[in-house]
């Protein structure tokens, strides 16, 4: 099959409704500072952060507020200047209540002071780039939110050749990082250089659906400017891949680019690849050049539910609310309000949740149009799911097991290598909430593990 | 008022969020809606006889369906549509003069018995209609097999408005007496030499729905084309029919009917895209599908040459029915990384 038509595809995925086109041609627009942000002291995957001030403290935009444990963590910083109100657990768009940092808002928005800027970035210790990160609070923007100095330190033995930037950006409504491609091409090309030179690989790929020439015509061009103008060569190639969710998963990304399979259980570095998100490279570089630490990203506001549907430049911890009354509002009573895209966003019960780093778009379903799971019915055995898995797994399976408990069959039958992008439940004519099967099954086998049966 | 709207309730569910259009109810009426052209031909050819078998085939099943769902306080799943289909398919089995009795005890069968004794739509091993038919024809030897002469109107016939008491041996069964008859006198290919196009459009004896190759395969297509169903057991299905029944044509020189002939006769299309095609009751990925059809497929020519029906097909599919376990649990998809 592979090599007929040289599709840049993988097996399985599915053709999703599109639904961008009300935000993919609008630039990014700022809006108002605030009058207060909400700062969650866990925006990453790791040990959450420990607050650096107590309430009453007056705090910088971009001065470090909270800093975590250990390596796999992370830090974050005020998105505002301002006094800090209150240090206690908020709504979080994980759906619980997480330790914050709310800080009011003294209307200035000054800096915090000395911004270290480094003109000659290119030239700096892959070690320092890696403090520089961390301590810029910088993590995958993508959603998975996973460290990124961490991401960027992989064992020696792992010869890492590839570094992939995804811009692929599968799921439907979201444009936040299509427009970033567009709007800040050349900052995304300098910060996988950076990523590059941290990695010491000569060659790196941004891999971007097919729907999005634009962006890869400005990327390309971008690129061969960036080649002319005297600095140290480095590879880059764009890659347009086929349209096809889910396109923007790590392992099907390498696999669409470089034909690798990412091993069942293993990681991306296991092939001798990095992956990072368009947004990350942009962070990458803010921090590296302006010592600016990650306080601020695009978010798409959309929906049938937002009158204005808009790219948003947010700081970080700005309320759902705020954003979307700078969109106009909504049209209409709001069904659901979902963060993230509609195939693996949470819908959130409140709209006092902040943006956190890994938010790319909030997707708002007015009255009437949101889908209900209400009931659903038995397997019909119509083998959609299957067909269309791209992790090429039997997601039927796992809706069985689940009704009847058999945590420990599920597990044979390859339930963790689920990356719960969704299809099997999109697909599923019987309405099946089969993404909920398979997670509720996989927290069970975690029980178990811990309790040591495993 | 105000304040309430304040505070609205979110709808919060588990990812994903959005769905496809096509739901279970869907999935039924595309197929009941390719249904339609092989129907037609079937009351064309068999006149309103046909139409009331249909008619009393579907009805009984729904009513069944209803009844034992009221009775066992189950969720209804009238209005799914799997219970009317399962009445078409039944009907469409069936010669166009059984009697209306029979279809009844057909529709309990299929529908109570194999169906939802079993757990309902989705757990059922066997196919429901195919099953009733296999039942009726073991019980109702005499009904099953007698099949009113086709009387097409272009040809100059009347409408048939009444049971026809003018039957005539199907091809297959003319085919399978010299067979055991063992009498080398008559030949085979007498009986074989009928004119394509009848066996194309359906002018000849059989069930109701099985006739008309033509009017089975715009189903199939449509089926096809709407995706539906896949090529894969039809394709596997028809080719090792033809495979096999080629096979065992040159083993058996005088004694064997023709492939071409094999294809065209009897219940085999009908089976392959309609009955062998029911995703409950067949492998659920593509490999173990191109394996159930390629036994379906051997399994009808086998008894076709070799066993005393003189038609396979519904048996062939029952038998691999009971096999699909088995198929899903050996022929699983490579995962990915894996």
């Amino acid at each position: 099959m592979v090599g007929i038509f040289n599709k840049i595809a993988f097996r399985g995925g599915i053709h999703l409704p599109d639904e961008k086109d009300k935000t993919k041609g609008l630039s990014i627009q700022t809006i108002p500072i605030p009058e207060r942000v909400v700062i969650p002291l866990s925006q990453h995957t790791g040990a959450p952060c420990e607050p650096l001030v107590k309430v009453g403290d007056l705090v910088k935009k971009g001065q470090k507020i909270g800093e975590g444990k250990g390596n796999i963590t992370s830090t974050v910083h005020s998105s505002i200047s301002g006094k800090v109100i209150e240090i206690s657990p908020h709504p979080h768009p994980t759906g619980n209540n997480i330790l914050s940092i709310i800080v009011e808002s003294d209307g200035k928005d000054e800096w915090v002071d000395n911004l270290k800027e480094n003109e000659d970035y290119l030239s700096i210790e892959p070690e320092k780039l890696k403090e520089i990160i961390r301590n810029a609070g910088i993590v995958g923007l993508g959603g998975a939110q996973f460290p990124t100095h961490v991401k960027l330190s992989p064992p020696k033995e792992k010869g890492i050749e590839y570094v992939i930037l995804n811009g692929a950006e599968c799921e439907p409504f979201i444009t936040s990082d299509h427009r970033l491609m567009i709007e800040r091409s050349s900052e995304i090309i300098e910060g996988l250089k950076i990523i590059m030179n941290i990695l010491s690989v000569k060659k790196g790929f941004i891999g971007i659906e097919k729907n999005k020439l634009d962006a890869i015509s400005v990327l390309k061009s971008t690129i061969k400017q960036s080649h002319t103008d005297g600095s140290r060569k480095f590879e880059i190639e764009v890659v347009g891949l086929d349209v096809k969710y889910p396109q923007g998963s790590e392992k099907h990304l390498i696999k669409s680019i470089l034909k690798r399979e990412v091993p069942s259980g293993k990681l991306p570095m296991d092939v001798g690849v990095v992956v990072n998100n368009i947004g990350t490279a942009y962070a990458v570089y803010n921090a590296v050049r302006y010592g600016k630490p990650l306080i601020e990203r695009v978010v798409t506001v959309t929906g049938n539910g937002i009158k204005e549907p808009q790219n948003l430049l947010v700081r970080i911890g700005t309320s759902l609310d705020f954003l979307i009354q700078n969109c106009g509002g909504f049209t209409d009573e709001p069904e659901k309000v979902i963060m993230g895209g509609p195939m693996m966003g949470v819908a959130q019960y409140t709209l006092k949740v902040p943006v956190i780093k890994g938010t790319s778009g909030v997707v708002v379903f007015s009255k009437n149009s949101a889908e209900i799971d209400g009931k659903y019915q038995s397997c019909i055995r119509c083998g959609r799911c299957i067909a269309n898995c791209p992790m090429g797994i039997s997601p039927n399976l796992y809706g069985l097991y689940f009704e009847r408990n058999m945590v420990d069959e599920a597990y044979a039958s390859n339930l963790m290598d689920c990356l719960e992008c969704g299809i099997c439940a999109y697909a599923c004519p019987s309405n099946r909430p089969v993404v909920q099967f398979i997670r509720q099954l996989k927290s069970e086998v975690l029980k178990k593990k811990k309790s040591g049966k495993r | 008022m105000e304040k309430d709207k304040e505070i609205k309730m979110l709808l919060v569910t588990p990812s994903p969020h959005i769905r496809a259009e096509e739901s279970v109810k869907d999935i039924m009426y595309s197929v009941i809606f390719a249904l339609i052209p092989t129907s037609i031909a079937g009351i064309y050819f068999f006149g309103i006889p046909a139409l009331v078998t249909i008619v009393i085939a579907t009805l009984s099943s729904m009513l069944f369906e209803f009844t034992y769902q009221k009775m066992t306080g189950g969720d209804e799943t009238v209005s799914d549509g799997s219970a009317l289909l399962t009445g078409v398919l039944l009907g469409l089995n069936l010669p166009s003069g059984f009697p209306w009795w029979g279809t009844i005890v057909g529709s309990f069968f299929a529908i109570v018995l194999v169906k939802l004794l079993f757990g309902g739509l989705g757990f059922n091993i066997f196919n429901p209609a195919l099953a009733a038919r296999v039942f009726l024809l073991i019980s109702w030897p005499l009904q099953m097999t007698t099949f009113p002469r086709p009387a097409p109107l272009l040809a100059g016939e009347s409408f048939r408005l009444s049971v026809d008491t003018v039957t005539e041996a199907t091809p297959l069964t003319a085919v399978k007496t010299i067979m055991l008859s063992n009498d080398l006198s008559k030949s085979i290919e007498s009986v074989t030499q009928i004119k394509w196009f009848d066996l194309l459009i359906g002018n000849r004896g059989g069930s109701i729905g099985e006739v008309s190759a033509i009017a089975l395969l715009i189903g199939g297509v449509y089926m096809l084309y709407r995706g539906t169903i896949s090529w894969h057991i039809p394709l596997s299905f028809i080719v090792t029919t033809g495979v096999f029944t080629t096979i065992f044509y040159l083993l058996n020189p005088g004694m064997s009917a023709n492939p071409l002939f094999h294809l065209l006769n009897g219940g085999l299309f009908l089976g392959a895209f309609f009955m062998a095609t029911d995703y409950v009751t067949s492998p659920i990925e593509k490999r173990g599908m191109i394996i159930f059809g390629a036994g379906c497929g051997f399994l009808t020519a086998l008894i076709r040459q070799y066993g005393s029906y003189p038609e396979g097909v519904s048996f062939a599919i029952l038998l691999m029915n009971i096999s699909v376990p088995l198929i899903d649990k050996y022929l699983k998809k490579r995962k990915f990384g894996g």
